[in-house]
C-alpha cells in the first residue's frame, strides 16, 4: 500500500515537473539578483502570476560582491539592484546594459523628484526601487536637549556620554560628518578632512559603539540613546519603544537610493523590461515598499501602504529637507577616509 | 636496495593528499597575497599592476601634506595592542587551563572522557553566535546587569561592552579549550606513582606543582600558548563584537583594507608583516626549546 502510494507521488510529482517545465518556457525565466531581505515575496509571487514568467531570486551583502560578480561575466542574471553611488561605475564598467526607461509604460509614474536623477541622468541605465535617509534617532525619554541639529549627534551634551552608538562604516560615518561641517561629500581636501577628524575624536570618548548591526536592538532597549540609524530601521525601532524618535536635522541628511538595473550579460532582457514596467506601477511598488519599510519612487504607492507605514514619520522627509546623496567616493577620497579612520581608532 | 625506491614511491602517494591540501589551501593563497602585496591597489578592489614596495612602505611612513615621507605610529601602536592582547589572552588561558587540565588528568578514565566531550562542546556552536551571547549576557539590560540589580550589589548598570577587558574576556573565552587540551594530552599520559613518590619524599602541594606538574605539563603549555596565541593575534570578531569597533586590531585593520578601505595591496601587506611576527616568534620558541635541550 504505502510503496504504492509512493509510486502515486513520484508520478505527480514528474508530471508536475513536466507541467511547471512546460509554463516556464512559454513565458520564459526571470533571474533576480537583489540584497538579503530586501524584495518582497508577496511581489514575486503577483508577478509569476500575471505573467506567467518563472522568478529566481538570489540575495548578495554588498556593492562590492555584485560588482565582482558582474564582472566575471557570466552571472546569468537578469534584474540587479545597485545603490545610486554605485551606478555610474556600474555604467562604467559596462556591466550593466542602457533599457532607456523614459521610453517604457510607467515611466510617468515615477515622482518627479526622482526622474533623472545625479548618477544616471535620463535614465538611461535604471529606475528607482526604494529610497532612503541616514541622519540618527533620540530617545527622547532620555535625552531632553532639542533635537534639530545633527549637532547633539557629533558633540552631544555631557550626560549622554557612552550613550551614542555611529554606524561601522566609515564612509557613512563621514560623509554624514560632512553634511554637519557644510561641505560636499567625498572631500579630497585634506585641510577639510583634518577637520572632519577633529570633529569625529571629539565625538569618540562619547561613543559606546561603532557598529551598523544591531541599532534596532540598542535603541528600543535604551543601551544607546543617540544612534546614526536609517529611518527604515528607526521606524522598526519605534515600533518596539515609542520614545524613539527619527531626526530630520537643519543642517540636512545623506540620502540614498537603490535602483534596478539590467546586466549586459542579462539572459532575456525583454523580460526583464516586463519586469521593470511591473515594478513601476503603484500597486506594485507599495506591495514592495510594505515588506522592505522604505519609501517607494513611485506616485502613488503610498495608498498601497500598510496602515505602520502609511503613518510612519520617519518615511515623512520634509519637503525643504536637505538631502546630500552621497557619490562613490573616488580612490584619493577613500584613501583620506581610511587614514581618519585609522587614525580615530589607533 | 630495491625495496628502498618502492617504499619510497609509497610514502610519497601517502603523504601526497596531506601535501595537496596543504599546497592548495595554505602555500598557494600565501603566494597570491605576497604577490597581491608588492602590487598597486585598484579604485574598486582587486589589484593591477605597477609592481611596487609602497604597501610596506605605508606600514611605518605616512605621507604629509607636500607628499614626503614621515615616520608614522599608528599602525605600529595597532601592532602593538594586539600583541599585548594576545600575550594577556594567552597568559589568561594559561591560569585558567592549567589547574584545569590537571583536574580533569586526574578523574578515573570514565570521568575523564565525559569532561573532555564537556571541554569540546563550545565549538558545537558557531563562534559568532556563542559571541554574540556575551553581549546578551554583559550589555547595560544583560543577565549579568540584571543579575547584580535584584541582588542589590549595584544600584545602576555596570557597563561592561565596549571595553578592552569585555574584548580579552570574550578572546580567553573562546581560545581556552585550546590551552586546555594539548595541557591535557601531556599530564595523561603522567605516572600516577610520580606524585605518591614525590609526598614520600615530604614535597609538599606547591613543590610537586612546580617540579614535577610544571615540567611534565610544559611541552602541552608550549602547544597550547601557540594554539591560542596565533588566533587571537589575528582575531577580528571579538574586538569588533565586544570592543564595540572603537580600538582597531590586526585583524580588523586588515578586514578594513579588504572591505571599505578598498586597498588590497595594503592589505595583503600587512597580512605578510603578522606572519612574519608569527613565524619570528615561532622560531624564537623552538630555538630556546633547543637551547635548553642540548645542555641536559
Amino acid at each position: 500500500m504505502k510503496r504504492k502510494a509512493l509510486q502515486a507521488l513520484a508520478a505527480v510529482a514528474v508530471l508536475g515537473g513536466l507541467v511547471a517545465g512546460h509554463g516556464a518556457q512559454a513565458a520564459g525565466d526571470l533571474f533576480i539578483y537583489n540584497w538579503t531581505d530586501y524584495t518582497s515575496p508577496d511581489l514575486i509571487k503577483k508577478f509569476e502570476q500575471e505573467s506567467g514568467i518563472k522568478v529566481t531570486l538570489d540575495t548578495y551583502d554588498s556593492n562590492e560582491t555584485l560588482l565582482a560578480k558582474l564582472k566575471s561575466g557570466s552571472s546569468g542574471y537578469d534584474i540587479v539592484v545597485v545603490s545610486s553611488d554605485f551606478v555610474p561605475i556600474f555604467a562604467k564598467e559596462g556591466v550593466i546594459q542602457k533599457i532607456d526607461a523614459p521610453k517604457l509604460a510607467g515611466y510617468a509614474n515615477i515622482m518627479d523628484r526622482w526622474k533623472s536623477p545625479v548618477w544616471d541622468k535620463d535614465n538611461q541605465y535604471t529606475i528607482p526601487y526604494d529610497w532612503g535617509v541616514t541622519s540618527y534617532s533620540v530617545n527622547t525619554k532620555q535625552v531632553k536637549a532639542p533635537a534639530d541639529s545633527l549637532k547633539l549627534l557629533f558633540e552631544p551634551p555631557p550626560e549622554a556620554k557612552g550613550k551614542i552608538g555611529m554606524f561601522g562604516s566609515p564612509s557613512e560615518v563621514m560623509s554624514l560628518a560632512e553634511v554637519y561641517l557644510g561641505m560636499t561629500p567625498c572631500q579630497t581636501d585634506v585641510a577639510n578632512m583634518k577637520k572632519v577628524s577633529e570633529l569625529l575624536e571629539g565625538q569618540a570618548p562619547f561613543v559606546k559603539v561603532y557598529n551598523s548591526d544591531g541599532i534596532i536592538d540598542r535603541q528600543s532597549s535604551g543601551e544607546t540613546w543617540i544612534h546614526e540609524v536609517w529611518n527604515g530601521d528607526s521606524a522598526r525601532a519605534r515600533v518596539n519603544n515609542p520614545d524613539i524618535k527619527f531626526v530630520f536635522p537643519k543642517e540636512g541628511v545623506v540620502g540614498w537610493m537603490d535602483n534596478v538595473a539590467v546586466p549586459t550579460s542579462a539572459k532575456d532582457p525583454e523580460n526583464a523590461k516586463k519586469f521593470i514596467e511591473f515594478l513601476l506601477k503603484p500597486e506594485n511598488s507599495g506591495l514592495s515598499s510594505n515588506f522592505t519599510h522604505y519609501a517607494s519612487a513611485v506616485t502613488g504607492a503610498d495608498a498601497y501602504f500598510d496602515a505602520n507605514m502609511k503613518d510612519a514619520p520617519e518615511l515623512k522627509v520634509p519637503a525643504d529637507e536637505k538631502i546630500a546623496f552621497t557619490p562613490a567616493c573616488p580612490e584619493e577620497a577613500t584613501k583620506l577616509m581610511d587614514r581618519v579612520w585609522t587614525k580615530l581608532k589607533k | 636496495m630495491a625495496a628502498q625506491p618502492r617504499f619510497r614511491d609509497r610514502a610519497l602517494l601517502l603523504a601526497g593528499p596531506a601535501l595537496l591540501t596543504i599546497v592548495i589551501f595554505m602555500v598557494l593563497p600565501m603566494a597570491i597575497a605576497l604577490v597581491y602585496s608588492f602590487m598597486t591597489a585598484s579604485p574598486y578592489g582587486g589589484v593591477e599592476k605597477p609592481y611596487t614596495a609602497g604597501a610596506y612602505v605605508r606600514f611605518v611612513y605616512d605621507r604629509d601634506l607636500d607628499d614626503s615621507l614621515v615616520f608614522d605610529t599608528t599602525y605600529l601602536q595597532i601592532f602593538a595592542r594586539s600583541l599585548i592582547l594576545a600575550a594577556l589572552t594567552s597568559l589568561g588561558c594559561l591560569l585558567i587551563g592549567l589547574p584545569m587540565a590537571w583536574y580533569v588528568a586526574t578523574r578515573r578514565p570514565v570521568q575523564r572522557q565525559i569532561l573532555v566531550l564537556l571541554v569540546t562542546i563550545p565549538f558545537w556552536t558557531n563562534l559568532l553566535i556563542r559571541t554574540y551571547c556575551w553581549v546578551l549576557l554583559l550589555r547595560d539590560q544583560g543577565l549579568v546587569n540584571n543579575v547584580l540589580l535584584w541582588l542589590g550589589l549595584t544600584k545602576a548598570p555596570i557597563t561592561f561592552l565596549y571595553s578592552d577587558g569585555a574584548v580579552l574576556l570574550g578572546l580567553i573565552y573562546s581560545s581556552l579549550p585550546f590551552m586546555v587540551l594539548p595541557i591535557y594530552g601531556a599530564l595523561e599520559k603522567m605516572d600516577p606513582r610520580l606524585v605518591e613518590a614525590a609526598y614520600d619524599l615530604y614535597a609538599d602541594r606547591w613543590a610537586i606543582m612546580r617540579k614535577l606538574v610544571w615540567p611534565l605539563a610544559k611541552p602541552g603549555v608550549a602547544a597550547g600558548n601557540l594554539l591560542v596565541f596565533v588566533p587571537a593575534l589575528g582575531a577580528f570578531l571579538q574586538p569588533d563584537i565586544l570592543g564595540g569597533g572603537k580600538k582597531l586590531m590586526i585583524g580588523s585593520l586588515i578586514q578594513q583594507q579588504f572591505t571599505t578601505g578598498r586597498n588590497w595591496a595594503f592589505g595583503a601587506a600587512l597580512s605578510m608583516i603578522l606572519m612574519a611576527f608569527v613565524l619570528g616568534a615561532m622560531m624564537w620558541s623552538a630555538w630556546r626549546r633547543a637551547a635548553i635541550a642540548v645542555p641536559v
